[in-house]
């Protein structure tokens, strides 16, 4: 069984009269610690998708089994549980809180787990640490460098160690070389056991993963798993 | 769950996380607290002004008025004609006999024409004996006052008040001058020194004599009024109802006389001026309210301002109540460190009041420090629900889609 199932999925924006269907018959299967890319112009439903994945969204229509329970069928308490014990979400933007230091933004999920502070500093230490991270922890995000952030997002996204990872463009606000080094971080997770999701629109991101979902007009145009395409970035 | 040491210190990281927003709504909230404490202390310390007032005219007096105010109906006195009975001076020394009497004055006042060889002057003159100066709480400029004996004796003496002194004798010594009043002539043995009116008359411009002297010089038996101390608080009931039975048993059966207290009087006052604080008070919580509604606004703006912080919450695994837990939490705390900044200016204020006017006892009254306090964290608690609930409401994918 299929750790993410997506089953004739449709989601319809009202747009003034006329009604967007961003997501039209979506139907995938995500097993346990894939690296999948999802590539497709602006429009085309990939972080529709994504937020659909992540239970921020909610499908017109279909369903979708997170580990072999139907998530739609979740109230608003259930869902914002699943999200923190499942689902770590990296954003473009990192979305770190402004006024919470370095430690403290990884901390938060842990927060909302209500787990006590001496397990939480245990854990955001080796998260530090894992991310070469521990001499910023007292950083406001203000004071750190973009990688730098996106790096603390990823810690937090992965702190109360979900099953899948979902990236948004993580590497959109970022140069070169930092971009590099998250991906990077993002991989050596994801070889670690991590369901890895991706949202792209740079086709040299893509090709690192070794499956890859085109997205056209809220349609799948194509789903295609190559075994090779890893192994050439490695 | 979240843990209630988490949602405390989420609330004050907050706080210090937007200081201008902070200052703010601390501002309203400690200038509305601060208002309601000043105001009520200016008006506990009227009301214990005109208290103390009252008290320095002479406490525990009991006064007895010739006449009944009441209407009892179709009595013996309408009946058979007959008009109330004088208050006489046997009467006024009957009720000297009680343990609870202290001084006892009777009072006779009439008008007078006083002259001094070419000098004249309209006065009013007061016939008593020597109590009176004890029970309204007299001094003497000069002199002596009335002497302590019988009261039926007309000695000519008379003490007189600043204002006569002045205009008759001028830079002339009064002590010991003989004045004359109608046709008698009075010795002047004392000058008062009191100012001030006092039962509706010019102290600086009275002359008085012995009671027994102003009814021979104005001719009649009877008496104005009898003022009576007594001994405690608790023993006034006790000494109306003697001065009630003693003087019915004097005038055949009827009670032909009004007994008011100085007490009745002073309890009309203080009820004016408690409701004066009190509106004075509710006026200051309007401002209270005001500060609550300014804590909603900026709650609504901050709310606005961190969308993408709530969305991210949401995202991290918060639920809708706990949203509404975290920023009802941090409002509270606004709002009591502001209503606990508002004790303190309004201690200090009223401190403030009672150094510029050493003669208001300006304290805040306990209930106005309690209620200002409450209505303070309720209104910021209150007004931040809104917020609360819009934040907790939106969406997420929205709110994060903001870069």
């Amino acid at each position: 069984m299929a750790m993410i199932k997506l089953e004739n999925i449709h989601r319809n924006f009202q747009v003034g009269d006329q009604v967007v269907h961003a997501l039209d018959d979506i139907n995938i299967d995500i097993q346990q610690g894939e690296y999948v890319s999802i590539m497709g112009p602006s429009g085309s439903g990939k972080s529709t998708l994504l937020n659909l994945i992540g239970l921020l969204d909610h499908p017109s229509s279909g369903a979708y089994y997170l580990n072999d329970r139907n998530v739609t069928e979740l109230n608003e308490l259930e869902e914002a549980q699943a999200r923190n014990k499942n689902i770590g979400f990296v954003f473009q933007s990192f979305h770190l809180v402004p006024r919470l230091t370095a430690a403290q933004n990884i901390e938060l999920p842990l927060v909302f787990a209500g787990i006590a502070p001496d397990i939480r500093n245990k854990k955001v230490e080796k998260a530090l640490a894992g991310l070469s991270l521990t001499d910023r922890a007292q950083h406001k995000p203000e004071q750190l460098s973009g990688g730098q952030r996106q790096r603390v997002a990823i810690a937090r996204a992965t702190i109360t160690e979900p099953s899948v990872l979902l990236a948004d463009e993580p590497t959109g606000n970022l140069d070169q070389k930092s971009g590099h080094d998250v991906m990077k971080t993002l991989e050596d997770l994801n070889k670690r056991g991590i369901t890895l999701i991706m949202v792209t629109h740079d086709v040299v991101l893509a090709d690192r993963s070794p499956r890859s979902i085109k997205m056209i007009d809220g349609r799948i145009e194509s789903d295609i798993t190559d075994q090779t395409s890893h192994a050439t970035h490695e | 769950m979240l843990r209630t040491n988490d949602v405390i210190t989420f609330g004050w990281q907050a706080i210090k996380g937007y200081r201008a927003r902070t200052l703010l709504m601390l501002l309203a909230m400690s200038i509305g607290v601060a208002s309601v404490l000043m105001l009520t202390s200016l008006g506990e310390g009227a009301r214990q002004y005109v208290r103390g007032e009252f008290a320095s005219l002479g406490t525990n007096l009991v006064i007895v008025i010739p006449g009944r105010s009441e209407t009892a109906g179709a009595g013996l006195g309408t009946m058979t004609g007959v008009t109330p009975r004088d208050l006489t001076l046997a009467d006024a020394k009957a009720l000297t006999r009680n343990p609870n009497v202290v001084h006892t004055a009777p009072l006779n006042v009439g008008a007078a024409e006083v002259s001094w060889q070419s000098r004249k002057r309209e006065v009013t003159v007061m016939g008593s004996n020597s109590d009176l100066l004890k029970i309204r709480h007299w001094t003497l400029a000069r002199g002596k006052f009335l002497p302590n004996t019988d009261w039926d004796r007309a000695t000519p003496v008379c003490v007189i008040g600043s204002k006569i002194r002045d205009e008759i004798f001028g830079a002339h010594n009064a002590m010991g001058q003989w004045i004359r009043l109608g046709q008698n002539r009075y010795r002047v043995i004392g000058i008062l020194a009191s100012e001030g009116r006092s039962i509706g008359i010019d102290v600086g411009e009275v002359v008085i004599i012995p009671v027994a002297s102003a009814q021979s010089l104005f001719n009649v038996p009877s008496l104005f009024r009898i003022f009576i101390e007594v001994k405690s608080r608790a023993a006034i009931p006790k000494v109306i109802k003697f001065t009630q039975d003693t003087i019915r048993a004097r005038h055949q059966g009827e009670e032909d006389v009004t007994v008011i207290t100085q007490d009745a009087v002073l309890a009309t006052f203080d009820r004016i001026l408690g409701a004066l604080t009190y509106a004075v008070g509710g006026i200051a919580a309007i401002s209270l309210v005001v500060a609550g509604i300014l804590i909603m606004n900026v709650m609504l703006v901050a709310v606005s301002q961190r969308t993408a912080e709530i969305g991210l919450l949401k995202a991290l695994g918060a639920s809708t109540r706990e949203i509404i837990l975290l920023i009802l939490v941090e409002a509270l705390l606004l709002s009591s460190i502001g209503g606990v900044i508002g004790l303190i200016i309004g201690q200090l204020g009223s401190w403030g009041i009672r150094v510029a006017l050493p003669d208001l006892q300006a304290y805040p009254p306990t209930w106005a420090v309690v209620t200002s306090f409450l209505v303070a964290i309720t209104t910021g608690a209150l007004f931040s629900l809104l917020p609360a609930r819009k934040a907790s409401k939106l969406d997420p994918v929205i709110a994060l889609s903001k870069r």
